[in-house]
C-alpha cells in the first residue's frame, strides 16, 4: 500500500474569514478552525496564492501579515475594489463578499488531520476518510 | 469619575452603523443596569459616506443633519439610561451634532425624564476650512469633510459630568476609549492602555458583528437565534484589557473565532492600527474563551499616536446608472449574453459593467475580465445586471433607456426590467496636522 495521499479540501474547511475595505483597498482575514491546521495554512494561503486567486481584479500588491497568536492571517489586497465604494460598479461595492472567493482556495491537508476540519465533508466526496 | 478607579467600566454598543438595528439597546441597557456599577452606552452609527449624505440632508433642512433614527434608537432607552446614571456616547451627531442635541433634551422632556447634561463634541467638520487641506480638495465639488477625532474631548466632556456626549466624525473606537479615559484616569501617553482601550471599541464598533452577526454559515458556523441578536458588552478594566459579552437571554454567539473575525474586521497591518488616540499592536494578543458568552482580549500593545488626524472628503461625483432584466429556461444565459452585447454595441459612449447574475456577478471586476474568461455555460435563470456611471445625467441615463428597450428589442424572454440612476459621491482622504483641527467640547443650552 501507498502512505495515504494528501485530503484536498477548500479552505473554508480549515479556515474561515470576513472581509473589511478602506477606499480600494481590501483586507481579508483567514483564521484557522484549530492551531493544528496552522502550520498548513502559513505553507500554502500564501501571498501568491492569494494573488492568483484574484488575479482578475489585478491587484497591485497582496500582503500577508501572520499573527501566530491568534493562529490568524490578515491579508491586505491593494487596488482591487474597482475604485472602492463610490466608484466601483459591483453590486457589492464593498467587496464584502470577497472572503468567500478566497475561502475556495484549494488546499492540500495531510490525511491525520482531518480530525480538525470542519464542517460538512461532501465537498469533494470520496476524498475524506 | 474617579470615584469609580479601580472598578470595572461596562460598555454596550447598540447600533454598529447608520441603519442598524433600532431595538437592539433595551437588552443591553437592561444587562448593564442590572450589572450595577459605571456603565456606557455607546452608538456608532457613522460609515465613509454617512457625513456626507447627512450634510445634504442639512442643505435641505438646517436642523436636520444628525442620525435620522435617532428617536427610534433613543426613545426606548434614554429615560432608563438616565435612571440608572449610564452615560450615553455617540456620534450620531453626524454634520449637526447641536440638532441632535436639542432633540435629545426635547425626546427627554417628552418621556418625562430628568433633564440631561449634553455634551457636543465639535471640531472635526472642516467643510468650511477646506484650505487646510492642501491640494486634495481642489477642484472638488465638496459636499463633506471631516477629521477623525479623537477620544480626549469626549473624556472631558464625561469628567464634567455628561449624561449624553454627542459626536459627530470622532474614530469610532473612540467612542469606547473616552469614557475608559474619564472612568481610569489614565494618562494621554499610556499608550498600551489607550491600545487595549482602542481594540476593546474595535470590537464593539461594529454591534453585533462581535456576537455572532455576520458570521453565520449554516452548517460550518452554526449561531444561535440570529433574529434576536444580543448586541455587545465589554467589560474593562483598570489595564483596559476587556472582556467580551452580551445581554443573558439573547440570540447569537460569542467565541474565540466570532471574536477573532471582528479584531482584524478593516485592520490592514495588525502591528499598526492607527487611530488618532493611539497606534495599536496585536502582534502578541491573546484571545480567551472563559465561558459561554465570554472571551477575554488581552496582550494589546500600544505605540504613540500620530501627529496627523485623517480627514475624510466626500464630493459629487457624477451619476449612477443601473439596469437589470431577467432571461429564464433553455438558453438562458446566451440570451442574456445577447442583450449584454446589445447593450454594448448601443452605448458605446459608456464604460458599462455587465453582470451575468446567476453566473457572475459579485467576484467579477468591473472591466468584465472574470465574465470573458468564463466559458458560455447553460444558466437557466439569468439576470443581466448594466451599470455604469458618467459625469453628465442624461448620458448615464441613456443606459436606464436601453435596458427598457431591451423589452421589445432584445432577445427572446426578457423579463422583469428594474432601473436606477442617482447621483454618486466620492471620496478622498488626506493628513491633517492635529493642531489645524480645532476640537472643542461643550454643553448644548
Amino acid at each position: 500500500m501507498n502512505a495515504p495521499s494528501f485530503i484536498h479540501v477548500p479552505l473554508h474547511r480549515a479556515a474561515h474569514g470576513r472581509t473589511g475595505d478602506k477606499g480600494n483597498r481590501s483586507n481579508i482575514s483567514v483564521i484557522a478552525w484549530s492551531p493544528a491546521l496552522w502550520d498548513t495554512l502559513v505553507a500554502q494561503v500564501t501571498e501568491d496564492a492569494v494573488a492568483d486567486l484574484f488575479r482578475h481584479r489585478r491587484p497591485t500588491k497582496v500582503t500577508r501579515h501572520l499573527l501566530p497568536n491568534l493562529h490568524a492571517m490578515n491579508f491586505v489586497l491593494d487596488d482591487v475594489l474597482d475604485g472602492g465604494v463610490n466608484d466601483s460598479l459591483n453590486l457589492d461595492s464593498h467587496g464584502k463578499a470577497l472572503s468567500f472567493l478566497l475561502l475556495d482556495l484549494p488546499l492540500s491537508i495531510s490525511p491525520d488531520l482531518a480530525g480538525h476540519l470542519r464542517g460538512p465533508s461532501d465537498t469533494f466526496p470520496g476524498d475524506l476518510p | 469619575m474617579v470615584d469609580g478607579q479601580g472598578q470595572v467600566l461596562r460598555v454596550g454598543c447598540a447600533a454598529g452603523f447608520s441603519g442598524d438595528r433600532t431595538d437592539a439597546a433595551g437588552p443591553v441597557v437592561e444587562a448593564l443596569a442590572a450589572a450595577g456599577g459605571p456603565a456606557v452606552l455607546i452608538f456608532e452609527t457613522l460609515a465613509e459616506r454617512t457625513l456626507a449624505l447627512a450634510q445634504l440632508a442639512r442643505r435641505q433642512d438646517p436642523d436636520a443633519g444628525y442620525e435620522p433614527l435617532l428617536d427610534d434608537l433613543l426613545r426606548p432607552v434614554l429615560a432608563r439610561c438616565l435612571a440608572a446614571n449610564i452615560r450615553i456616547v455617540s456620534n450620531f451627531g453626524a454634520a449637526n451634532p447641536e440638532g441632535a442635541a436639542r432633540r435629545i433634551a426635547r425626546l427627554a422632556a417628552e418621556l418625562g425624564a430628568r433633564p440631561p447634561r449634553i455634551a457636543v463634541v465639535r471640531g472635526d467638520d472642516l467643510s468650511g476650512r477646506l484650505d487646510t487641506l492642501g491640494d486634495v480638495a481642489r477642484g472638488l465639488e465638496v459636499v463633506s469633510a471631516n477629521a477623525y477625532i479623537g477620544a480626549e474631548a469626549i473624556a472631558d466632556a464625561l469628567s464634567a459630568g455628561a449624561d449624553v456626549v454627542v459626536c459627530g466624525r470622532v474614530a469610532d473606537p473612540s467612542l469606547v476609549v473616552g469614557p475608559a479615559l474619564a472612568h481610569f484616569g489614565w494618562a494621554r501617553d499610556d499608550w498600551d492602555r489607550l491600545a487595549r482601550a482602542t481594540m476593546a471599541g474595535h470590537l464593539l464598533e461594529c454591534g453585533a458583528q462581535v456576537t455572532g452577526g455576520y458570521y453565520a454559515d449554516p452548517g460550518l458556523k452554526d449561531v444561535p437565534g440570529l433574529a434576536r441578536l444580543g448586541y455587545p458588552i465589554a467589560e474593562i478594566d483598570a489595564d483596559g484589557h476587556c472582556t467580551i459579552t452580551k445581554p443573558a437571554g439573547t440570540g447569537g454567539l460569542i467565541d474565540a473565532h466570532t471574536v477573532k473575525e471582528q479584531l482584524l474586521y478593516e485592520v490592514h497591518d495588525p502591528h499598526a492600527y492607527v487611530t488618532p488616540d493611539v497606534v495599536a499592536d496585536l502582534g502578541e494578543a491573546v484571545v480567551t474563551e472563559l465561558g459561554p458568552d465570554r472571551v477575554r482580549l488581552t496582550g494589546v500593545r500600544g505605540h504613540p499616536r500620530p501627529a496627523d488626524l485623517k480627514v475624510n472628503v466626500c464630493h459629487a461625483n457624477g451619476w449612477l446608472a443601473e439596469g437589470e432584466i431577467s432571461y429564464a429556461g433553455a438558453r438562458a444565459e446566451a440570451r442574456a449574453r445577447l442583450a449584454g452585447r446589445v447593450l454594448r454595441e448601443r452605448l458605446p459612449a459608456l464604460s458599462l459593467r455587465l453582470d451575468l447574475i446567476g453566473v457572475t456577478s459579485v467576484f467579477a471586476d468591473d472591466a468584465g475580465r472574470d465574465l470573458a474568461d468564463r466559458i458560455p455555460g447553460d444558466g437557466h435563470d439569468v439576470r443581466l445586471r448594466a451599470a455604469a456611471s458618467h459625469p453628465d445625467r442624461a448620458t448615464a441615463e441613456r443606459l436606464n433607456r436601453e435596458v427598457t428597450a431591451l423589452y421589445t428589442t432584445g432577445p427572446a424572454g426578457g423579463g422583469g426590467v428594474r432601473t436606477s440612476l442617482r447621483a454618486r459621491l466620492g471620496t478622498v482622504s488626506c493628513l491633517v496636522p492635529r493642531e489645524q483641527v480645532p476640537i472643542a467640547w461643550s454643553f448644548s443650552e
